[in-house]
């Protein structure tokens, strides 16, 4: 009979989860208590103070874990080392960016959410609900518990606590992808989608890890480590186990094969929640693969090589080539978030200390340009008439940028901005993440898919750049025809060729103009700290490189 | 004058400075200011000529290192030596003209418009990083700069240029972004074979490694490929004519004139010096390619309907001789092909700010819209031919001495291949005449008649250029003091033998 010992908990080191957490319960608490009024307020403040507070405490531990390397907190369940800091401090600032945007409301006062969620669309109940000017505002705390949840995932120190953090994050982002306020249908599907992969995948991790459990006899990362040194007769288990593990995890951060969710997700979610999903999702995704890759399979470098080499290329390569022939806007930011899946595996595989300090880098770089840019999506709308009242939902069919330099050349050039920076082109932060991941590619010896990587950028320009010709050198759809049949023109054939040649009317939109919409300010500020983080990122990266560089260092 | 002060980083610093300006201050100020900053521009340029010792241009003077990203092992390094130094001033000497040139092109003769703000604030950012690329002295700063200058091109293109801009400007991007991005890996598997450290790019410490030979052969490809898209050489060119037919004359003169030196400049300074002996083994292969871009842009031109097209070829025919004498490694070719830049930048200025002249007042880029033009505007034909002239390398003009160089320093090692380019001369011949006759010569047609012979400004747009060119047709020297010792630098870097071209240097310098 051993005595349960409670494991002495160091919770200074787990303060940035504890304070995420704590708030989001607090605003559960605070649906229930405080008055409509006043809820708002309160609960804007209190997640505000949150990540804020999340921010602050990663800054305080950070020159403890550049001396000591990290420590071991939960007996080994949770590890804050240099990674970990760095993925939460990026994660509670880009949620922080992604927040402000949610939080916005247009000057008519309306948000992304559906008044009532749970009603059917179309359905009088919810015309009640909309008539009355109901608002929501569950969806802070349910953003602070997935925020949580990702602040907890790349920390994981063993395989049970990954899976909570997993579901910890994923639950609350099924609902909020349901909770559109506008294109109800296709919000909720995407739910429904984003739910029923989410769990199948969740199924696969789960086995995996029942795999793994069985061939190790544990599920910390550091005595499965060193279990796989061991020449033992269970490698099928081990291999399979381990394969499912990344599966569920690539899910995660949607690479090829398990992409098909993206796109359609993407485009259903409300677009701040998208825009949350696509940059701290991912962040906290690839943090816990990077550590799983690097600290619990790095035995298996070798096996898993070809697993993972297959999947980069096939990320970069798909995500490239479908987000050719998009046409709406969500789609094609989602598909070329799956291409940057691929750039950023690119980094994982490279196996090397530059690998780690890359990645994170990449993370941080391309968050900051993804928020910004989705929260930009977020304020094109279309109008039918005149008056606030006539604004509709986002104008994401790519038609409806066109002209938009002209008529909005400020909020254009942001939005052309972010777009140069996911293209890579030299001082934006994009380049400087992609040079990153690259460099650390080629010096892990896998440069062909460096190679891979720059092709695809350079293809991955193309769709880029069609929007910038779009909004800078087509007038405004309704004026030139030819707006239109850039937008949709297919790279067929003589792929550039087809720009300005073919006129494809699409005679539906003609009388919905597209417009930049009013809002209470909350998001302009966001989208500017994204567009100065993208700026200054690519000018002077080194600051960043070298804090991140200090500290890159897993703890075993 | 101390040596210290930082020439190179003012140079790059104005135009900057200039283009935030005129960013910043209403329309109503644009040509004095856009003007000013360019004509500073070159003053400064002038200035940084006598900081040189051009007795020891083979060096690379002027440096200046800080260190920018350490974690990449990125500097901040500009120098130049004479090669540099000559690349730079024709640079600063051409923006101005370009300045003047843009008030009617951009519709802007009388008041200044938005638009004209907006182009010139572009054309003065796409100098700063001009002067930058000329002067880098570590790979990957010169690789940020040779992708960043794209994006002000693309927007000239796009935003101010003719019918089928869009298309065009997205192909120049394409085109040169993919060169660009295959240049990156091997920028990246060059510095890893490099010293490292945080002055691992500097071009100092990348030249002179032992190379493994697939390695170095790769390598050295993916730096060729992209400096061959932009020089441009056959067959990587086809986008060349569609942006210079769309883009406005000025865009071009800087594309063509100025900025696709990028290509053959990084010929010379990066792909010989770092990759010497994957040099030696593409030498063949590059040699032929030059050959065929001489003819096979001159044939395409002599086919040309449209001036902007026409010329735009042309200019493929002339960097094959550029390409063509860089890589027969002696130093009269190498020394030619570095003045045959300087050359080819002013005569294709000269053309394109002309015939810019020409399509602003007629409204079309046909030469067939064109006739008997002579008689209506002698200053305008007149400067055309010798701008023609000039391009077809007839003695007396600067150009003849390069090509001159170029054919005779080649004829020492490739008798052939000298033989074979030196018919590019008889087409020039053809396409610069025929064409002067189609739009100069005849009977003048009604609806040309009372078209405005050149004004006092646009005089000044060409006079600086023609007089250049008759000075250094009749007193090359000087630019030759500048180019010829760097040549001798390069070829012991490459590690061949020079071939005397002994005789034929003589008669040369006249």
């Amino acid at each position: 009979m051993t005595d349960f010992v409670a494991p002495d908990v160091d919770w200074a080191a787990l303060s940035p989860v504890v304070i995420v957490l704590i708030a989001a319960v607090l605003g559960v608490l605070v649906e229930a208590f405080v008055p409509v009024r006043a809820r708002r307020t309160v609960q804007l403040s209190l997640a505000l103070a949150a990540l804020f507070g999340a921010i602050i405490a990663v800054a305080a531990l950070w020159s403890g874990v550049e001396d000591t390397g990290g420590t071991v907190v939960l007996g080994g369940s949770l590890l804050v080392d240099g990674p970990t800091l760095v993925l939460q401090g990026t994660i509670a600032l880009l949620a922080l960016l992604a927040l402000l945007i949610i939080a916005d409301r247009t000057e008519t006062g309306e948000d992304a959410f559906a008044p009532n969620a749970a009603a059917v669309p179309g359905s009088e109940y919810e015309e009640l609900a909309r008539r009355k000017g109901v608002r929501q505002t569950e969806v802070y705390p349910l953003v602070l518990f997935a925020t949580g949840g990702m602040l907890i995932f790349p920390a994981t120190g063993d395989l049970l606590t990954l899976f909570v953090a997993l579901e910890v994050l994923s639950l609350p982002l099924y609902l909020l992808t349901g909770m559109a306020r506008r294109r109800r249908l296709l919000s909720q599907e995407a739910s429904m989608k984003y739910f029923l992969l989410g769990a199948f995948s969740s199924a696969l991790l789960l086995f995996g890890i029942a795999l793994v459990y069985g061939y190790s006899g544990s599920l910390r990362y550091s005595e499965i480590a060193e279990a796989t040194q061991v020449p033992g007769g269970l490698d099928s288990l081990l291999l399979v186990g381990s394969v499912l593990i990344l599966s569920g995890l690539l899910f995660k951060v949607g690479a090829v094969p398990f992409h098909t969710w993206t796109p359609d997700v993407y485009q259903g979610a409300p677009t701040p929640i998208t825009g949350f999903m696509a940059a701290c999702t991912k962040a906290a995704a690839f943090g816990a693969l990077l550590r799983i890759v690097y600290t619990m399979l790095p035995g298996l470098a070798w096996d898993l090589g070809v697993v993972l080499w297959t999947v980069a290329i096939l990320t970069m390569v798909v995500g490239t080539v479908a987000a050719l022939v998009q046409t709406d806007m969500k789609r094609v930011l989602g598909y070329s978030s799956i291409a940057h899946a691929g750039f950023i595996l690119t980094g994982i595989i490279a196996l090397n200390q530059a690998g780690i300090t890359a990645v994170l880098f990449y993370l941080l770089v391309y968050g900051a340009a993804t928020i910004g840019a989705f929260g930009i999506v977020w304020l094109v709308r279309e109008r039918s008439g005149e008056g606030p009242g006539a604004v509709l939902g986002e104008a994401t069919h790519l038609s409806q940028w066109a002209g938009l330099g002209r008529t909005h050349p400020l909020l254009a050039l942001t939005f052309a901005l972010f777009l140069l920076s996911f293209a890579g082109i030299p001082l934006t932060a994009g380049f400087a993440g992609k040079f990153s991941v690259f460099s650390a590619a080629v010096e892990g010896g896998a440069w062909p898919l460096a190679l891979i990587g720059v092709l695809a950028s350079a293809a991955a320009v193309f769709f880029y750049v069609r929007i910038i010709v779009l909004m800078f050198f087509t007038e405004p759809a309704g004026t030139d025809e030819e707006a239109t049949g850039t937008a949709v023109a297919a790279p067929s054939g003589d792929g550039f060729a087809a720009i300005g040649d073919t006129a494809v009317v699409v005679e539906a939109r003609s009388t919905v103009t597209t417009t930049v919409v009013g809002t209470e300010g909350f998001a302009v500020v966001a989208i500017a700290v994204c567009a100065i983080l993208t700026v200054v990122l690519g000018v002077f990266p080194s600051p960043v490189l070298e804090l991140i560089d200090g500290v890159a260092a897993f703890l075993p | 004058m101390s040596s210290s002060f930082p020439w190179l980083t003012a140079l790059i610093v104005v135009p900057l400075l200039g283009a935030v300006a005129l960013w910043v201050l209403p329309a109503g100020r644009t040509r004095a200011v856009a003007l000013g900053v360019a004509l500073l521009e070159l003053l400064l340029g002038v200035a940084a000529l006598t900081a040189f010792d051009v007795a020891d241009a083979g060096a690379v003077q002027l440096t200046e290192v800080h260190g920018w990203i350490p974690a990449f092992g990125v500097s901040y390094a500009v120098g130049v030596d004479g090669v540099g130094l000559i690349l730079v001033l024709m640079s600063v000497l051409i923006v101005p003209l370009v300045v003047l040139a843009a008030w009617r092109e951009q519709g802007a003769l009388t008041v200044a418009t938005d638009q004209l703000r907006r182009y010139l604030a572009l054309v003065l950012l796409l100098e700063a990083f001009i002067v930058a690329v000329f002067a880098a002295r570590d790979v990957f700063f010169f690789y940020v700069l040779f992708e960043a200058m794209l994006i002000p091109v693309y927007f000239m293109i796009g935003l101010f240029g003719g019918a089928q801009r869009r298309y065009a400007a997205v192909k120049f991007l394409l085109y040169s972004l993919t060169g660009g991005l295959i240049m990156l890996v091997a920028v990246i598997a060059l510095y890893l074979q490099g010293p490292g450290g945080p002055q691992g790019f500097l071009t100092e410490n990348l030249t002179g490694l032992t190379l493994d030979p697939t390695a170095e052969k790769l390598m050295f490809s993916a730096f060729f490929l992209a400096f061959a898209i932009k020089a441009p050489m056959f067959p990587v060119h086809t986008w060349l004519p569609d942006a210079a037919e769309n883009a406005p004359a000025g865009t071009s003169t800087l594309l063509v004139g100025v900025l696709d030196k990028v290509g053959t400049f990084g010929m010379l300074t990066l792909c010989l010096p770092l990759f010497p002996n994957a040099s030696r083994w593409a030498a063949p292969v590059v040699i032929v390619l030059a050959v065929i871009s001489i003819l096979y842009g001159a044939l395409l031109a002599i086919g040309q309907k449209d001036l902007m097209r026409l010329i735009a070829y042309t200019s493929v025919s002339h960097f094959g001789f550029i390409v063509l004498g860089i890589f027969a490694f002696t130093s009269t070719s190498v020394a030619g092909s570095s003045f045959y830049m300087v050359n080819h930048g002013l005569s294709t200025a000269a053309l394109f700010l002309i015939a810019g002249f020409l399509v602003a007042r007629r409204g079309s880029q046909q030469i067939a819209d064109f006739g008997g033009l002579q008689k209506v505007v002698p200053v305008i034909a007149g400067t055309f031919l010798v701008a023609g002239l000039s391009a077809l390398s007839l003695p007396g003009l600067s150009t003849f001495v390069s090509e001159f160089l170029v054919l005779v320093g080649t004829f020492a090692r490739h008798p052939a291949a000298a033989i074979v380019a030196s018919l590019g001369v008889v087409l020039a011949a053809v396409y610069v005449l025929w064409t002067y006759q189609r739009m100069f010569t005849g009977p003048v047609r009604p609806e040309l008649a009372t078209m405005p012979d050149a004004v006092t400004r646009e005089k000044w747009v060409v006079a600086p250029l023609l007089a250049l060119m008759v000075v250094f047709g009749f007193v090359p020297g000087p630019a030759l003091d500048l180019v010829r010792p760097p040549a001798s630098v390069t070829l012991e870097q490459v590690g061949v033998q020079d071939v005397p071209a002994a005789a034929a240097t003589e008669g040369s310098d006249q």
